[in-house]
């Protein structure tokens, strides 16, 4: 017998069922199938402005830094003005997303050196595109693939994400079910949720950040262009 | 397996309380965990009543969970990763060695895993010529030191900052003597830059997981530092090692878990990172693993079903029970003897390495029940050490004093008057002892008892004096 018939074996004697039960069998199906949700806490319930500002007090509160902007023009010369006051240099990495590739770059920040493609080691600062945000806890969703490749999120000291206005939910269930109506059950290679920059609380139970990842996170708020 | 020390229980106890590096890093630990976990529940009004859903998810995966695991195995092939089903320990070492031969590995970065303190998997891959380095830095810290974690989120709250210091300049030799690593900033920051390198090395990434969502085939690691991602998403070969009880069934239901889960643990509102992996590298993708592979482990856990400790495979090893535990607390992780301390430990050990290995873990409690006070879960731990105790007893695993004491009681309990006499002079003897202080650091015959706590002092009158008067 494989270990694998073994180990559903032992389960189905411990359990006294036999695996071919109709009602077991529905049950699971249907769950699988409908994917109810259970309780949703009321916090992230409210119109546009209330998630809005819901998300940027939780993600200050884990410190993120929150920059809103009217209009996506605007993000070449925010990354370029968050550079200079920080004192790094005018890098950046980035992957192939469309709506990256189509800003100002050359008038916002003409002094600004971009690569394209996945982070490496040297990389200092990175820019993503979140597909989404998360009002209750102040969270950022970020699909892998090509357009915003995953080792952007956690090789650089400093993560830049752009996250639209409209994309930020009241609850991760609002997530899950734009990710569904994508691709079904079938999710991307990597779902990163990311809640503040890196942090350990390993030495004496003290804060500290920039562990492995990000030492800082920098969310630009993003109200889409009205045309 | 490691060598179960779990039955040196009082030893181990022992030394620990006269350790005073222990007891400080323990002081500075509890205050913490207690307050934080407080001020998140606070903040949310409905934690109590998801911990209630909770608990009911996780019933309805075990009372399903064959169904559920043959579902999430289809569903991982599905999306191209693997399955592989290890019954025991032994097994499942032996599936992860060959995994890492097959990809040529030498070094492999490891982020945290508590199964893998279980199977003891650093010993194999070292035994195998293959370098295994944990990255989070709590059990980097204590594979520094050659030692095991003692508690299962904060690995290295046994220490303090000075000795992790002096641990980094022994082994960082390469680094400048007369660098400034007095403050925890420059300490993380070392290891940063040391484990960097190890992540650029590694030739394959073996993670755990928190959960394993069956309706995508996913599995999920939460973390704080981010080593956990780039664990798994650096090398060529992600390996995840799971056991069979992490099943949830979708997204909505590992979403209300994930609610408990920060907040019981450190008090976070949510961790950092909560990662989703589902399946390898895909077609387009410039980065992530090309190869995905789960090591599903039973080793025992399928025979806890249908038993008195059913309930403890809801654990979702928050810690909980243990930054509430007045024993813990006291003595540490490392007292316990096995991978898993605290209340959790004291009901898990005895199911996966036995009682007779065991026999003490369940006696290491006062009952006063915060465990399950604050278990996310809801995981009856108290009940559950008693179940242990009866079969301790009745196995003749207990001591032989404690069978005698027993008998004794039994003795007196049965003859009213008898007991009545002998309580009420033991009442007033030990009221004369502890002379009005309500309480008496010493007490003949059990000094070993006083030594590290007070005995209280009996209330003005006993119980059947008390009865006597409410029944006038």
């Amino acid at each position: 017998m494989s270990a694998r018939d073994e180990v559903l074996a032992q389960v189905r004697r411990s359990l006294s069922v036999t695996g071919d039960e109709p009602s077991r069998r529905g049950a699971v199906a249907e769950r699988l199938e409908r994917h109810p949700r259970n309780l949703v806490p009321r916090r992230g319930e409210g119109d546009h402005a209330h998630r809005v500002r819901l998300f940027a007090e939780m993600a200050r509160a884990v410190s993120a830094t929150i920059e809103e902007l009217a209009d996506p023009a605007e993000i070449p010369a925010a990354v370029q003005n968050y550079l200079r006051s920080r004192n790094l240099p005018q890098e950046l990495r980035h992957g192939a997303d469309p709506l990256i590739a189509a800003l100002p770059w050359s008038e916002g920040a003409p002094s600004l050196e971009r690569r394209k493609g996945r982070a490496d080691m040297r990389d200092e600062t990175s820019l993503s595109h979140a597909f989404a945000g998360v009002a209750e806890t102040g969270t950022l969703i970020l699909t892998s693939g090509p357009d915003n490749p995953t080792t952007l999120n956690f090789l650089p000291e400093n993560h830049i994400v752009i996250l639209f206005a409209d994309d930020i939910a009241g609850n991760y269930e609002d997530v899950w079910d734009r990710l569904r109506r994508m691709n079904g059950s079938n999710l991307p290679r990597t779902v990163n949720m990311i809640t503040g920059p890196s942090r350990t609380g390993d030495i004496e139970q003290t804060i500290e950040l920039g562990a492995h990842g990000p030492r800082r996170l920098h969310i630009m708020i993003v109200d889409r262009r009205a045309d | 397996m490691m060598d179960p020390r779990a039955n040196a229980f009082k030893e181990n106890a022992a030394k620990a309380l006269a350790n005073e590096t222990l007891q400080s890093a323990l002081s500075i630990a509890k205050p913490r965990f207690v307050d934080k976990r407080h001020k998140a529940k606070e903040r949310l009004p409905e934690f109590d009543s998801l911990r209630d859903v909770a608990r009911d998810i996780k019933n309805h995966t075990l009372a399903h969970l064959d169904l559920y695991l043959e579902a999430y195995e289809a569903k991982v092939k599905a999306q191209g990763g693997h399955v592989h089903w290890a019954a025991t320990a032994e097994e499942g070492r032996r599936i992860i060695l060959d995994l890492c031969r097959r990809f040529g590995a030498r070094t492999v970065t490891k982020g945290k895993s508590m199964i893998s303190e279980e199977i003891d998997l650093n010993e194999a891959l070292e035994r195998a010529g293959i370098a295994p380095v944990e990255t989070d830095l709590g059990e980097y810290i204590v594979q520094l030191r050659g030692e095991r974690p003692s508690h299962i989120i904060a690995p290295a709250v046994h220490l303090t900052k000075t000795e992790i210091e002096s641990d980094f300049r022994r082994v960082h030799a390469h680094l400048p003597k007369a660098r400034n690593l007095s403050e925890i900033t420059a300490i993380v920051g070392e290891a940063r830059e040391v484990l960097r390198e190890k992540y650029a090395q590694a030739d394959v990434g073996i993670t755990g997981a928190n959960y394993l969502v069956a309706e995508t085939g996913t599995s999920i690691i939460v973390t704080n530092e981010g080593n956990g991602d780039l664990t798994q998403i650096l090398p060529r070969a992600h390996i995840v090692l799971a056991s069979i009880e992490k099943l949830v069934p979708t997204l909505e239901d590992v979403s209300t878990i994930l609610r408990v889960l920060a907040r019981s643990a450190t008090g976070q509102e949510f961790s950092a990172y909560t990662t989703l992996s589902t399946g390898p590298r895909r077609k387009d993708d410039p980065d992530g693993p090309s190869e995905y592979h789960v090591v599903m482990l039973d080793n025992g856990r399928s025979r806890m079903l249908g038993t008195e400790f059913q309930d403890m495979l809801r654990c979702i090893r928050c810690g909980a029970c243990m930054n509430h535990c007045p024993v813990y607390l006291s003595v540490g992780g490392h007292a316990y003897g096995w991978v898993y301390p605290g209340p959790m430990g004291a009901v898990l050990t005895p199911s996966l390495i036995g009682i007779e290995q065991s026999a003490l873990l369940p006696n290491a409690s006062t009952f006063c029940g915060r465990c399950e006070e604050v278990c996310p879960m809801r995981i009856p731990l108290p009940k559950m050490m008693r179940h242990w105790r009866e079969r301790e007893f009745s196995r003749h695993l207990a001591p032989a004093t404690q069978r005698y004491g027993l008998k004794l009681w039994a003795f007196f309990a049965t003859r009213p008057l008898l007991y009545r006499w002998a309580s009420t002079i033991a009442h007033r003897a030990l009221r004369l002892m502890a002379a009005g202080q309500g309480r008496m650091a010493f007490l003949p015959l059990a000094g070993a008892w006083t030594k590290h706590r007070d005995f209280p002092a009996p209330e003005r009158k006993t119980f059947q004096e008390m009865w006597k008067e409410k029944r006038k």
